[in-house]
């Protein structure tokens, strides 16, 4: 599950990673002309909107890739880098750019890109930049301040308006839809000649069909998590699903064995957990299946992962979903922590054993009754798992 | 000859499935600006340490970054950006040293707008916190609303200002 820095590929070999990133982005670039000023600002005086082209597809091939992958579960998005909201400075820091824009005739990447291959006003703007970036650090104080103000954190534009993020999603298409039509009736005015304005070649018919492929299955499918938890409503389905058990005397003595292998996931509520948990135990939901750093925990080799909840359907249904997902060594708890509770911990010393097994049973109850709270009260709860503890340091 | 630049929409779409990518791999975005801030720390810390250590942009900087301001993603990246577009301009044949400017003005017009576009620039991705690719594109990718608003203005900024300019281009 993405992203695969750091825990699939190492922070030095990111570098590599980020070498053959930056290769395929200098040879995009200047493939698509970035890499003359003349056809970038193309774009400000109407003459030449590759750059709009260029920008506006790519974001959107990447928003719906993004959406894609997050939907399907290959990509836990809250890992990846989100740029802060800092609105003052976001928006001078725009301004100043955009007049940077029109002055210079570049931008940071694409200056790189002309530099490469020779542009010498590139190499300028590139040195241009280095003297804003000292007059920057040199001034720091002035504007600390304003650059740290009206910070609204890593928040996302469909939180903002408060819609959906797919409602976002089709707001943007249809707006870059618009925009390409428009610039190109806008081009053909300016350079005084009559391109057809849409045109039906086997080549934008084969990119627009990728791009409504990627769409769709963005939002269309339902996605992974969705479409479990919907499996999981047919009763008789779960309950012929098989699924290992353990009972309540089992769990009880491998506790008070302390058994290194066996791992405790409390799906319950956080307040319930909070009030009384299992020693050692990990407090655990549906979504934390669909998060990396929780689902390394539940990967590790060799572990007995015991699935507890109040009744033991629930219990049920979450196996399955986790079966689904990939994970084998996991028991359900019979009868959930209800029988737990009534059968260890409440332990009902008054009744007569019939027969000698039930003569050992309720004498290892009556004894784990007396451990197990004492444990429990002993055991600090863990607590749920740390998600964001990686999350990627990112920026430009 | 007349080089031939590629489709807008299939670079367009190359762009946005290598920043899938990166984003899939690294979990962060493409970037540009950033890589020269490192390259002027650097400098400015082996020129002169003593300036770079009491100063608070740098103190800030090089206690955030570990180890030296050069061993970072996005100096790896614009190091490829630098390679992946010599070998284009190598294979389309627009390798050249040339300085491109409007018909109305002159080379030290040009050379000057350059530098003070390039300081604008600089100065701007410092307090956006990221420049084209890292907060525009970038953000517009991970649909964050700080880099869709820097995106906005710069654009929107570009569109207020470029009446002033036509000078430099047409």
């Amino acid at each position: 599950m993405g992203p695969l820095v750091p825990d699939v590929i190492s922070n030095d070999l990111n570098f590599i990673i980020a070498l053959v990133i930056g290769v395929a982005f200098g040879a995009i670039l200047e493939q698509a002309g970035f890499s003359t000023s003349k056809k970038l600002v193309g774009l400000f005086y109407g003459y030449d909107f590759t750059v709009l082209r260029v920008f506006f597809t790519a974001g959107l091939v990447a928003m719906f890739g993004i959406i894609m992958l997050d939907h399907w579960g290959y990509l836990d998005v809250n890992l990846i880098y989100i740029n802060p909201t800092f609105v003052g400075a976001a928006i001078a820091g725009g301004l100043i750019m955009g007049l940077g824009f029109v002055i210079g005739g570049f931008c940071p990447g694409t200056s790189v890109c002309a530099a490469a291959i020779g542009k010498i006003d590139a190499m300028y703007f590139i040195l241009g930049s280095v003297i804003g970036i000292l007059i920057f650090a040199e001034g720091y104080p002035l504007w600390e301040d304003f650059y740290k103000a009206y910070n609204f954190g890593g928040i996302r534009i469909f939180d903002t308006f408060g819609i959906s993020q797919s409602l976002f999603a089709f707001i943007l298409t249809s707006i870059a839809l618009l925009t390409f039509w428009a610039t190109s009736i806008i081009e053909n005015k300016v350079n005084g000649i009559s391109k057809p304005v849409i045109r039906f070649t086997p080549y934008y018919l084969g990119l627009t069909a990728v791009g409504i492929f990627i769409a769709i299955s963005a939002f269309m499918f339902p996605p992974k998590k969705a479409g479990l938890l919907e499996m999981v409503e047919n009763l008789e389905f779960v309950n012929s699903y098989p699924l290992n058990e353990i009972t309540s005397d089992e769990l009880a003595y491998r506790m008070m064995e302390r058994d290194k292998k066996l791992q405790v996931f409390d799906f319950r509520t956080s307040d319930e957990y909070r009030k009384q948990s299992l020693p050692n135990s990990i407090l655990f939901s549906i979504d934390n299946f669909f998060e990396k750093e929780p689902n390394r925990f539940l990967s590790l080799a060799n572990r007995t992962n015991v699935f507890v909840a109040n009744d033991e359907m629930v219990e049920r249904k979450i196996a399955i979903i986790a079966k689904e997902l990939g994970y084998n060594n996991i028991k359900i708890l019979s009868g959930g922590i209800k029988t737990f509770d009534k059968l260890i911990l409440n332990f009902d010393n008054t009744q007569t054993p019939q027969n000698k097994v039930e003569e050992t049973t309720f004498a290892f109850r009556e004894k784990a009754s007396l451990v197990i709270p004492e444990m429990i009260k002993n055991n600090k709860p863990k607590g749920g798992v740390e998600k964001k503890l990686k999350r990627v340091v990112g920026g430009c | 000859m007349q080089t031939k630049y590629m489709n807008p929409y299939l670079a367009g779409f190359l762009l946005g499935l290598l920043l899938v990518a990166t984003v899939y791999i690294t979990g962060r975005g493409l970037g540009a600006s950033g890589a020269v801030k490192s390259m002027t720390v650097q400098v400015v810390e082996s020129v002169t340490p003593n300036h770079a250590e009491n100063t608070k942009f740098y103190k800030e900087y090089l206690s955030e970054h570990a180890g030296s301001p050069l061993k970072s993603w996005l100096v790896f990246e614009v190091i490829g950006v630098l390679i992946g577009a010599f070998i284009s301009g190598l294979v389309s044949e627009r390798l050249n040293l040339t300085l491109e400017h409007g018909p109305r003005i002159n080379s030290r017009i040009r050379i000057f707008g350059a530098i003070t576009g390039g300081l604008l620039f600089g100065f701007g991705a410092q307090l956006g916190r990221g420049c084209t690719s890292g907060a525009a594109l970038s953000g517009m990718a991970v649909l964050s609303s700080g880099g869709i608003l820097t995106m906005i203005a710069i654009f929107g900024g570009a569109y207020l200002f470029a009446y002033f300019f036509r000078k430099f281009w047409i």
